[in-house]
């Protein structure tokens, strides 16, 4: 039985990964804005298995109250060996164009929020010496683009920030974990409509989390295929991208 | 898979918004335009279509509230499907009540179409094991169901086709099971009478019974093989579960059924079918096509269409035969029609299908006019009788047909959603 904590637990993703751990019995701390939804998920997770399933009601870009629900976390489960962070929210590019009210809400929630967690999470796992950090940033992140790079930059923020924090926890024995789904089909994405080939279930993701998880892996794109896409997005000249509509 | 918006049989097609629904808390769409449920898209017909309406798949409702493995009793979310659930409960010594002959079902399209299975003589229909559940109104309110609790809702909405509100979770009971095995007992008749004579002595010593019938036969009309089966006892064990065979990949330019392959794969069944005990794991026992992925696709790109209708006792032996015979020499119909005998009980819901008699189920390639006719004939014979033919199946039915096999439709309009419609709702109000 591992103790595992996830924030933004009602994400479709974190709630497909949150099925795969109850069925092999773990105990889950479970963190997000809803109270009443962590509460059907959490019952869903005890009749599948979970060893123990706790919850807390919590808003990222509240940023004093993460230190509460750390300490929390590891006094309800007696410790933590994985800490799954997928919150985030799909932010309105057009409106982050005109307000920088709104460009700074969604980087505190998609990228300083998970890094103010990590930071106060990490000694705590450097000192026990073992243990996981399975962080959700996006392919987005890989290059800025029109359609979402606001977006896109925090992801981009954020996925430094755990390469850094990979090379630095690797000597403690610590898996940093920074996982690069492409297009998911859950509620976040509910008003894009024309949905291709290319978009994938929560369940899909959810199982190469695991794995990924598992294997001891250091970054992983979700699907597989979407590592060879943003290597090309990744290589295209600038005089060229400038011109594409992507 | 069937496209989302689809139906099994592929006909109808319709055009409808899609609205996915994920928590049970959420408030249904507000606006104009009707509302209809959708589950997993296994009924056949247009029971779960709503042409220029809306959807709401509930598949995202798929969580467990509670599992008392004590008692065998579980409650989860109306989006939940068979198969999800034997998967939780066959570990545990449980197994469901009544299953219909495919595991991808949800909870509440097997409650919407009151569903069956082979152990209706003895266990009825699903909505008999359905303790409560709750009901989502277009207007906001909710609403718990049971026998006692708001009563004329609960059997309103158990057969109700969707119709009443959305049910957003469901509490039923489950069956006691030593393990995953089926003991089976399989014997060949020569005749109707035959059938008829055995099912009763099968129906004694077994919980599930049904009949493969062999429906191109012009010679030997009313051959088939009976199949009785019980969950076997503690420590059975017999080979390892059923693979999953290749599924369909595409759908066909035509049906691949035509009067050809029709009588020489009824005859080879008919033929190599093994008489004599066995024991087989319950997947391929229940669910023989669900191993098939797509199965539909083989009736090509028109669809097919099913039919299943019940005749009353008085009646089953002549009107099945005649159904047959005409069936036969139309040269249409399926790979195997399905004979069983339900037993007199209490319906659970106003629009339950279920009825004391003998029920047949086949599919037809939709072969345009020609199918359209011959259906239209068999209604007049099993109207005739005092029969019924199940919507949940059913594409084509005439509303003045409907509403003889259904004379309490009426008790339905009180309770009818103001803004909850669906295709065959409106084609049968009509």
């Amino acid at each position: 039985m591992r103790k595992i904590l996830i924030i933004g637990a009602t994400s479709a993703i974190a709630e497909a990964v949150a099925r795969r751990f109850a069925e092999r019995s773990d105990a889950l701390y479970l963190v997000a804005r809803n109270a009443q939804r962590l509460q059907a998920i959490a019952a869903d997770l005890g009749v599948r298995g979970a060893a123990r399933v706790a919850t807390a009601t919590l808003d990222v870009a509240d940023f004093a109250a993460h230190a509460a629900i750390v300490d929390a976390a590891e006094r309800e489960l007696g410790g933590l060996d994985v800490v799954l962070i997928a919150h985030g929210t799909l932010s309105d590019q057009a409106s982050c164009e005109t307000s920088v009210e709104d460009l700074r809400r969604e980087f505190d929630v998609n990228a300083i929020a998970a890094m103010s967690l990590l930071t106060l999470l990490a000694p705590r796992f450097e000192q026990r010496k073992s243990g996981t950090f399975a962080v959700i940033s996006s392919v987005a992140g890989d290059r800025g683009r029109q359609s979402n790079y606001v977006y896109g930059a925090a992801k981009a923020a954020l996925s430094a920030f755990l390469g850094g924090l990979r090379q630095r926890l690797a000597k403690s024995n610590v898996d940093v974990l920074t996982i690069k789904p492409g297009f998911v089909d859950t509620p976040m994405t509910a008003a894009i409509a024309n949905k291709g080939v290319l978009w994938a279930k929560p369940e899909q993701i959810a199982a190469g989390i695991v794995r990924a998880i598992e294997k001891r892996r250091s970054v992983v794109y979700l699907p597989w295929f979407w590592r060879w896409i943003m290597l090309v997005i990744r290589a295209i000249p600038e005089p060229l991208f400038k011109k594409l509509r992507l | 898979m069937p496209a989302l918006g689809a139906s099994w049989g592929r006909y109808p097609r319709a055009t409808q918004e899609i609205r996915r629904l994920h928590w049970r808390d959420e408030r249904l769409p507000q606006g104009a335009g009707t509302l209809l449920p959708y589950g997993n898209g296994r009924s056949y017909g247009d029971v779960c279509l709503n042409d220029g309406g809306t959807l709401l798949a509930a598949r995202g409702l798929d969580r467990y509230l509670a599992f008392d493995a004590e008692q065998g009793i579980l409650r989860c979310e109306a989006g939940a499907t068979f198969a999800d659930i034997l998967d939780l409960i066959v570990p545990r010594g449980w197994f469901l009540p009544v299953t219909p002959g495919t595991r991808f079902v949800t909870v509440g399209g097997a409650i919407a179409n009151d569903v069956h299975g082979k152990n209706h003589h003895r266990a009825g229909t699903f909505g008999e094991h359905v303790r409560c559940f709750e009901l989502l109104r277009s207007d906001g309110s909710r609403m718990e169901c049971s026998p006692t609790q708001n009563a004329e809702w609960y059997t309103a909405t158990i057969g109700g086709l969707g119709l009443t509100g959305l049910v957003t979770w469901a509490e039923f009971s489950l069956q006691r099971i030593a393990g995953p095995w089926m003991t089976t007992r399989t014997q060949r008749f020569a005749s109707l009478d035959e059938f008829f004579a055995l099912s009763a002595t099968f129906e004694q010593d077994h919980d599930y019974v049904v009949a493969w019938v062999d429906c191109a036969a012009r010679q030997s009309l009313g051959r088939g093989v009976l199949i009785g089966a019980n969950h076997a006892h503690a420590g059975a064990s017999g080979p390892t579960s059923a693979r999953r065979l290749p599924g369909v990949p595409f759908t066909p330019p035509f049906s691949l059924i035509n009067p050809l392959t029709l009588r020489a794969f009824n005859a080879l069944y008919f033929r190599s079918a093994r008489e004599g005990d066995a024991l087989s794991h319950y997947a391929p026992y229940f669910y023989p096509l669900d191993s098939i992925g797509d199965w539909n696709r083989i009736y090509g790109p028109r669809g097919f269409l099913q039919y299943q209708c019940v005749v009353p006792p008085a009646h089953a032996r002549a009107v099945t035969q005649e159904l047959l015979g005409r069936i036969a020499a139309s040269g249409s119909g399926s790979f195997l029609a399905v004979l069983k005998v339900f037993s007199e009980r209490r319906p659970a819901g106003i629009l339950s299908f279920p009825r004391a008699g003998t029920t047949l189920a086949l599919d037809f390639p939709n072969g345009g006019a020609a199918t359209f006719a011959l259906l239209d004939r068999l209604d007049a014979i099993v109207a005739a009788a005092g029969g019924a033919v199940y919507p949940a199946k059913d594409a084509r039915m005439r509303g003045e047909r409907f509403r003889q096999y259904f004379p309490r439709w009426q008790e339905m309009l009180a309770r009818v959603d103001p803004r909850f419609s669906s295709g065959f709702w409106r084609r049968v109000m009509e």
